[in-house]
């Protein structure tokens, strides 16, 4: 059987490939979608916890962070769409009316 | 025999993760997220887990990544994206590296704490729709509730954020 640290370094390592897209992309619609991947590392990691104590409870926390997910995933996306009727971009740069 | 599906499954979502960030098009990014996900998918399969594996192809990569592909192209985004800061994407990389730190110190710790491997598919029915239906109506029942109710603001929140004419936000 494979020992759940090899899971637990993949979650990792999928959850910090998604934090610097989220500090990289400009577009925003890759951000939302950085911050998807960084919810499936730590998805992953419940579940093999869930696995390695037996208890499907870490089960129940990835379905209730797939709907938040969800949730987020619609709120954020009308908001792009909001974002660009109104400045006709989705570049997070030019984005700044409340900075400074 | 185990070890290489968990390779193969691994080095899929890494690679594809990575591709994605890299990527330009934002349709590629989309189809290589799908990618990601159907791995993870396959990782939960070796977990037991045949219920969250389901969920994810179904939700996450049927659901959410067709809303992602479908705003994309409503909003025809395929040019390039240019930026205003140039020291952002080292200073990026410099604090996901920082934040590998403490993750990696973590999961040493744990490692060291005494990994036992998961259990062989002893217990029966673990990880199936039943196990988790009876969790999610008797013990989870209150979550379950507010993530209903939470749904619920997401579609109000969508539909009257989008509506035309009645919101304005700016000029």
């Amino acid at each position: 059987m494979i020992p759940v640290t090899y899971y637990l370094v993949l979650s990792a390592v999928l959850f910090l490939v998604g934090a610097t897209g989220v500090l990289v992309r400009r577009n925003a619609i890759i951000v939302l979608m950085g911050i998807e991947l960084m919810l499936n590392g730590a998805n992953l990691s419940f579940v093999a916890f869930a696995r390695q104590f037996g208890m499907a409870d870490g089960h129940i926390y990835v379905f209730l962070v797939i709907t938040v997910a969800a949730a987020e995933v619609a709120i954020g996306l009308a908001l792009v769409i909001l974002l660009f009727r109104n400045r006709g971009t989705v570049n997070i740069d030019e984005v700044r009316s409340l900075r400074w | 025999m185990e070890l290489y599906f968990f390779l193969f499954f691994a080095i899929v979502a890494v690679a594809s993760s990575v591709a994605m960030i890299l990527q330009r098009n934002p349709i590629y990014c989309v189809l290589l997220l799908i990618m990601v996900m159907i791995s993870i998918a396959g990782l939960y399969l070796m977990l037991d887990a045949q219920f969250v594996a389901i969920i994810q192809i179904v939700v996450y990569a049927g659901a959410i990544m067709v809303l992602f592909l479908f705003v994309i192209m409503l909003l025809n985004l395929s040019r390039e994206e240019g930026g205003v800061f140039r020291i952002q994407k080292p200073l990026a990389v410099l604090l996901a590296t920082l934040l590998f730190l403490p993750v990696a110190a973590m999961i040493m710790s744990y490692a060291g704490g005494g990994s036992t491997p998961p259990a062989a598919g002893g217990d029966a029915g673990f990880g199936e729709v039943e196990q988790i239906g009876t969790l999610l109506f008797t013990k989870y029942l209150l979550p379950v509730e507010i993530a209903a109710v939470l749904l619920l603001i997401a579609i109000v929140g969508a539909v009257v954020l989008t509506r035309k004419g009645t919101v304005s936000v700016g000029e």
